[in-house]
């Protein structure tokens, strides 16, 4: 017996006073050590920054696990991963987290730091999916995921390093364009 | 490390959702990505997710008619059903966040500049927890319809807005639910950027056993998530 999926829509351009929560950037508090901001904007294809966006991030703990039932390997308890945050006139969206752990991949083996971001917005009928990796990580070069695509696209996925974290510009279309995933 | 392998969800069958690139809606013409999206394994990123709710979530949230000193205007609706997944199994204890104009059309966000009539004792915003069984239930006002300027004389059909995280990030799903025979749905490229054997899914039910007598109209709204893959069986 299957049931039909209930199919995506936009989340139009008046959500942010429902969707953004005063502790929404903050994956973890500002007291946790090795704290950074991960920062970016997002653009649409003629460049133009996109104000009615909504990033959300998933990811690990530092130690690479999860707070979470369907973890094999058990649920790390009181690690949020989550972060949520409205883009601004400008497009800017951040929030404030940790450099995730190793997490393994379908083959055991383990991927690169990685963040997963949906992307909500007015125009966008479904989110789109993409992932952030960090600059410098030595691991990025083994990761399956990076190694598949071109190294142009590839480009997109790294957030660079900046004053207080790191920076992630998410390009919805055209030139640089982020690479998307379906999931 | 294979004990580290576990099964991912089901990907989503084609004809499901609207295509990103739907001309008829003018904004996804500069925001819908050019490029095809690159298939992700299903690693234990993506079948975790976040585990909301917790605090986050007061018993008033899920009563939009009682969130200020006086009740607000409108039709006063029960909207509830539940959330699932593809096999027909419950997705408990799942965050459901739900956002809405008006009974006049007016959503009570800065930038909506219709010229309808905010409600001091309507903010339209509502979020609750899904039960042991997948179960939900908002009450609230139904909202009027909207004009936009997506084409000559746009409105939006009637609707409210879901957000939904299921138990996985694949899971997570936003969308909207509309009324029974609403006359706006053939001029609404929203609605109707979804494959047409999809759209129905989205229209809720008038449901006359969960109306309150002299009180408020119900209406159901089932939520399918996607299910779970099988584990693979060895057939040699
Ligand atoms: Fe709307």
């Amino acid at each position: 017996m299957s049931f039909g999926l209930t199919p995506s829509q936009t989340v139009g351009p008046f959500f942010s006073h429902a969707l953004t929560w005063l502790d929404g950037p903050d994956v973890v508090p500002e007291s946790e050590p090795g704290a950074f901001w991960l920062r970016g904007r997002v653009f649409d294809g003629a460049g133009e920054p996109v104000p009615d966006a909504l990033v959300e991030s998933w990811q690990a703990s530092p130690e690479g696990r999860f707070d979470h039932p369907d973890d094999p390997r058990g649920a790390v308890s009181g690690f949020r991963g989550y972060g949520r945050s409205a883009t601004d006139d400008e497009g800017r969206w951040g929030i404030r987290t940790v450099l995730p752990g190793r997490v393994p991949g379908v083959d055991g083996r383990l991927q690169a730091p990685h963040i997963d971001l949906s992307v909500f917005a007015r125009g966008l009928l479904d989110r789109v999916v993409t992932r952030v990796y960090f600059a410098g990580q030595p691991a990025n070069a083994e990761d399956p995921v990076l190694s598949a695509l071109s190294s142009d696209r590839r480009e997109t996925l790294v957030a660079a390093v900046a004053q207080d974290g790191y920076v992630f510009d998410i390009r919805l279309q055209g030139e640089r364009e982020t690479v998307f995933f379906s999931v | 490390m294979t004990d580290l392998v576990v099964p991912g969800y089901r990907r989503d069958p084609g004809g499901t959702h609207p295509p990103l690139a739907s001309p008829g809606y003018g904004s996804t013409v500069l925001r819908a990505p050019h490029q095809a999206p690159v298939p992700l394994p299903h690693t234990l990123t993506e079948i975790t997710g976040p585990v909301l709710g917790e605090g986050r979530v007061l018993p008033t949230d899920s009563d939009l008619t009682r969130q200020h000193d006086g009740e607000p205007l409108g039709e006063r609706i029960i909207v509830h059903g539940r959330v699932l997944d593809s096999d027909g199994r419950a997705v408990p204890d799942t965050l459901v966040e739900l956002w809405q104009a008006n009974s006049a059309g007016r959503y009570a966000h800065a930038r909506d500049q219709h010229p309808a009539p905010l409600d001091p004792n309507f903010t339209g915003v509502g979020r609750c927890l899904t039960d042991s069984t997948g179960r939900y239930r908002f009450v609230t006002i139904k909202p009027g319809a909207y004009p936009w300027r997506n084409h000559e004389n746009a409105w939006r059909a009637t609707h409210l807005h879901f957000s939904l995280f299921g138990r996985a990030f694949v899971q997570r799903l936003v969308t909207q639910m509309y009324f029974p025979g609403d006359p706006l749905f053939f001029q609404d490229p929203i609605y109707n950027a979804v494959p047409e054997a999809a759209r129905g899914r989205m229209i809720s039910s008038f449901d006359l056993s969960e109306t309150e007598p002299e009180w408020a109209l119900a209406y159901r709204f089932d939520i399918v998530l996607r299910g779970r893959e099988q584990t693979p069986v060895e057939t040699s």
